[in-house]
């Protein structure tokens, strides 16, 4: 494994081996020393060309735990209005020596692009719309850890699809690992050409929350929630008449609450807009593992800069 | 220099030998002291008019000039080259048409005939200055606001009227950019879906299309619909023909060979204006030409800086190379298309749309000698950096296409010898 | 990595030490341990992997039937901590599982098949200083083949076993391979 830049990359067994070594990891954050020295005298850069406080902080404390050099550097206010191309810019960046680059860009593919360009790693931290694989493989780990394998087991992906790299990644990842997946949005907030995608891809959609979250119709009960951040911005692209209608269709609410088993753990990428996508009873119950994400996410990219960066960096995994 | 060119098959029909006099006109005998070209083997053509050519100069000389662009047109077989209006500044002045006009005399390898903006500074609001571009020595006749598409329908109408005066043609870039976002980078479908792109559905180049065939039928005017891109444009252009509405139609070649499965590796070279499509639409294109619905091949030749292209794939510059492998293409995509058919489309019909008169006529005496030999069984593995072209945004780099452009004679003059610049 | 293969033994093997004689080694260290600690409070013992592991609960099963009472036991992964990591392709790292009274102020004994080079347990030393502060660290290990490249030496030791360089010293257990022996090849 050179780079990790879609779920696509990673067969079954390098998931599952993510996730072993994801345990271990999370054992270290219980220590007095938190501190591994797999990644000494490895550099990592933070390339960040959108605004990210927790993702990035989440990379940046996965490298130093691993006693990684890690340097921010913030690319916003993309190169493209200073006339520097993409390409230029992170070839100066990497011409520092650089082993493990973590970009989140704004623009689909930007990730793919750049592991093209450059000798480092490349760790896709969050392409457009197109794919956040760190935030797939910490919900599946999260997941996992509370109900054991995800095989078989049916987990619904709620909200604004079209515009989400969280649900391209998870349904990729959840399906992969053997879990039935339904994403659940109003027909506008689901991307172009969804039918023949899920058809292929085996997953199912549905307009109708309700009669997913009852297990009603043709749908099973479900084992996990996934919940979708709505975007502020889509609000005036008619996509939906009102926030207000927005969440009686498609919002965690307390009745909706109700209807899921206590035992069916809740998942939100954040960050939450309470009252819109989910209600507080919701973020705030003791099903959420909204926090446990955090944890689990600090895990999963210490095993992931640990599988790409700690062996012979021309080698791959053992 | 006279010319003797001996053995050409017309139209890839009658072998003959061809005649030029140091006029550059075509005449019935061999005139004295001629330069002869061996053309065994080799068809016949009228020179390539090519009705959608993007030379970037003035504004963008690092990504091709008027020159380096008639370089490319003449090995590519083209004997004049409609330059597209969306430099800096815009042509939406006679001087600004005049210039490039006159450039295009300086290089003297293509005809260079500027085409005009529909609208000032490409704005789409108020009409450029029609008139007096059509009035110039440039002679503009068509005109067209490229790259951008006369939204306003109040716009495209008085335009459509206006050019009535003149014989004048609105060629239309077709794309409703409000059912687009702004950030609209390839064809909304499965793929798009996937790959998190913003996407331009069919529907919002077809409402365009719809909407100027009525204006035209409205206005009695006549509308070229440049770039046709999807099988809903195809069924509305047939229609509207069928009705008796005078309206034309490009298709470009990449439109005709590539699809969007291609933009599965976010890469640039592949991004374009319209976007490519899936095959449904690509098989309904070629039909289309093949059956006449659409009368011509146009390249969209759009060189761009390699910077330019260097971004991530929503950011990056729309457009492609062309106008040195429209033929390969042409005669790749549609192996069955007869050679004249092929000059139809890709010579006559262009001439007429655009008002050349010399341009795409008959390889006869009396007739003005623009002319291209192709050997029809050769196969040319396409390098972008053996291209004349200052770019190298070329989607066609590594692909064998069928045919190669031998000889390229322009007004009597050899512009291109053995596959090379003369 | 120590030079333990997990095949079985081949054409040429020489079998140096049985299942009995395994048994044995382990009885003889369980009980040096006993009476160099004076017993087996605050003794934690933590097994290297792979083989390390078994051989660490095997001693501390024999250590309780003695004393008649559990003796805390875990298991290290030095993987992170090995010096020749980046020479070659990324490993994935064992569970490192310490006893829940941790190694704080306790005696740890590392315990491993096979000391050979000494660069494990050096990576075994500087993953202890991460996890706490042993009142003292011993080593014991089942089989000492010489050939060390750093200034390390176990106290306690199954059996010692000159060999040449070029030799392979093969360890299974049933824990791991099915059955005991100690083979050179």
């Amino acid at each position: 494994m050179k780079h990790l830049l879609s779920v696509d990359d990673l067969a079954t067994e390098e998931i599952l081996g993510l996730f072993e070594t994801a345990a271990d990891m999370h054992d270290v954050q219980s220590r007095e020393v938190k501190k591994l020295p797999a990644l000494r005298g490895r550099t990592v850069v933070n390339m960040f060309f959108e605004d990210s406080t927790r993702t990035r902080s989440s990379f940046e404390i996965a490298g130093k735990w691993l006693s990684a050099d890690v340097i921010n550097v913030s690319a916003k206010g993309s190169s493209t209005s200073k006339g520097e191309s993409l390409r230029d810019t992170v070839l100066t960046v990497c011409a520092m020596g650089v082993d493990g680059l973590v970009i989140r860009h704004p623009a689909s593919g930007a990730a793919l692009q750049v592991s093209q360009w450059v000798d480092a790693s490349v760790v896709n931290a969050g392409d457009g719309m197109h794919e956040h694989p760190t935030q797939a493989l910490l919900d599946a780990y999260t997941l996992q850890r509370h109900l054991g394998s995800l095989d078989g087991r049916h987990v619904a992906i709620i909200g604004d699809l079209t515009h989400s790299r969280v649900f391209r990644s998870n349904v990729q990842c959840l399906t992969r690992l053997g879990a039935r997946v339904t994403v659940v949005a109003p027909p506008t907030l689901m991307p172009s050409g969804i039918g023949p995608w899920s058809a292929a891809a085996g997953f199912e959609t549905s307009y109708d929350l309700d009669e997913v979250l009852r297990g009603a119709g043709t749908h099973d009960d479900v084992d996990a929630v996934m919940m979708l951040r709505v975007q502020r911005e889509r609000m005036s692209g008619a996509f939906f008449p009102s926030p207000r209608e927005y969440t009686v269709g498609y919002g965690l609410t307390r009745d909706r609450l109700s209807l899921l088993a206590p035992d069916v753990p809740i998942c939100h990428p954040g960050p939450m807009n309470r009252g819109l996508e989910i209600a507080a009873d919701a973020a705030d119950a003791a099903q959420s593992v909204v926090l446990e994400q955090v944890s689990s996410g600090l895990a999963i990219r210490m095993a992931v800069l640990y599988h790409l960066l700690a062996g012979d960096l021309q080698g791959g995994t053992a | 220099m006279a010319l003797v060119i001996k053995g050409a098959s017309l139209l890839g029909e009658e072998t003959t030998d061809l005649y030029v006099d140091d006029a550059g006109t075509f005449v019935d005998a061999a005139p004295d002291g001629a330069e002869t070209i061996d053309a065994d083997g080799l068809v016949a053509l009228p020179g390539l008019v090519d009705l959608h050519t993007h030379l970037r100069e003035p504004g963008r000389e690092d990504a091709e000039t008027i020159l380096t662009g008639s370089r490319a047109a003449a090995l590519g077989g083209y004997t004049a080259v409609l330059a597209m209006a969306n430099t800096t500044p815009v042509t939406d002045t006679a001087e600004a048409a005049t210039r490039v006009w006159e450039l295009g005399r300086e290089a003297g390898l293509v005809h260079v005939q500027p085409v005009g903006a529909v609208t000032r500074g490409l704005a789409g609001e108020e009409l450029a200055e029609l008139g007096l571009m059509h009035r110039s020595r440039a002679g503009v006749n068509v005109f067209s606001d490229d790259g951008r598409c006369v939204h306003d329908a109040r716009v495209m109408r008085r335009a459509l009227e206006y050019v009535k005066a003149f014989g004048g043609v609105v060629s239309q870039h077709s794309q409703d950019p409000t059912l687009a976002g702004p950030a609209a980078c390839c064809h909304e479908g499965e793929l798009s879906g996937r790959l998190g792109l913003p996407g331009w559905p069919g529907i919002a180049e077809e409402v365009i299309v719809a909407r100027d065939v009525m204006l035209a039928r409205h206005t009695g005017s006549r509308v070229h619909v440049a770039h046709v891109s999807t099988a809903g444009s195809v069924e509305v252009l047939r229609w509207a023909k069928g009705q008796g509405i005078d309206v034309t139609a490009e298709v470009t070649p990449h439109h005709l060979l590539l699809t969007t499965d291609l933009l599965a590796g976010y890469d640039p070279t592949f991004k374009v204006n319209p976007p490519l499509r899936p095959q449904e639409d690509v098989e309904a294109l070629r039909a289309a030409l093949a059956d006449g619905t659409i009368d011509a091949v146009a390249t969209d030749h759009a060189p761009h800086a390699r910077h330019d292209k260097e971004h991530a794939f929503v950011d990056a510059a729309f457009g492609m190379l062309g106008i040195e492998t429209a033929l390969g293409v042409v005669r790749t995509a549609l192996p069955d298309l007869s050679w004249s058919d092929v000059a139809r489309v890709m010579s006559v019909t262009p001439a007429r749309i655009a008002g050349l008169a010399d341009q795409g006529r008959p390889l006869a005496p009396g007739h003005p000698a623009h002319l291209v030999l192709v050997d029809p069984d050769a196969s040319v593995t396409v390098d972008r950096d053996a291209s004349a072209s200052l770019s190298r945004n070329n989607p066609w780099h590594g692909r064998e296409l069928t045919s190669r452009v031998v000889h390229t004679v322009y007004a009597g003059r050899v512009t291109v010898r053995d596959g090379a610049l003369a | 990595m120590p030079a333990t293969e997990q095949t079985g033994p081949e054409r040429g093997d020489r079998t140096v030490l049985d299942a009995r004689d395994i048994s044995r080694a382990l009885t003889r260290i369980s009980h040096e341990l006993l009476e160099r600690n004076k017993g087996a409070t605050d003794l934690v013992l933590l097994g290297l992997h792979t083989r390390g592991v078994p051989l660490a609960k095997r001693i501390a099963d024999k250590i309780a039937a003695v004393e008649g009472a559990p003796v805390a036991v875990g298991e290290l992964d030095v993987t992170m901590y090995r010096d020749d990591l980046r020479s070659q392709p990324t490993r994935r790292a064992h569970k490192t599982a310490l006893p829940p009274g941790g190694i704080d102020r306790k005696v740890v004994v590392l315990v491993d098949d096979v000391l050979f080079s000494g660069r494990t347990i050096r990576a075994a030393l500087d993953a202890l200083a991460d996890l706490g502060r042993p009142s003292a660290v011993r080593l014991a290990v089942l089989v000492d083949r010489g050939h060390r490249e750093l200034p390390i030496r176990a106290d306690h030791v199954g059996k010692n076993l000159p060999s040449a360089l070029a030799e392979r010293v093969s360890v299974r257990l049933a824990e791991v391979d099915g059955s005991d022996e100690v083979t050179i090849s």
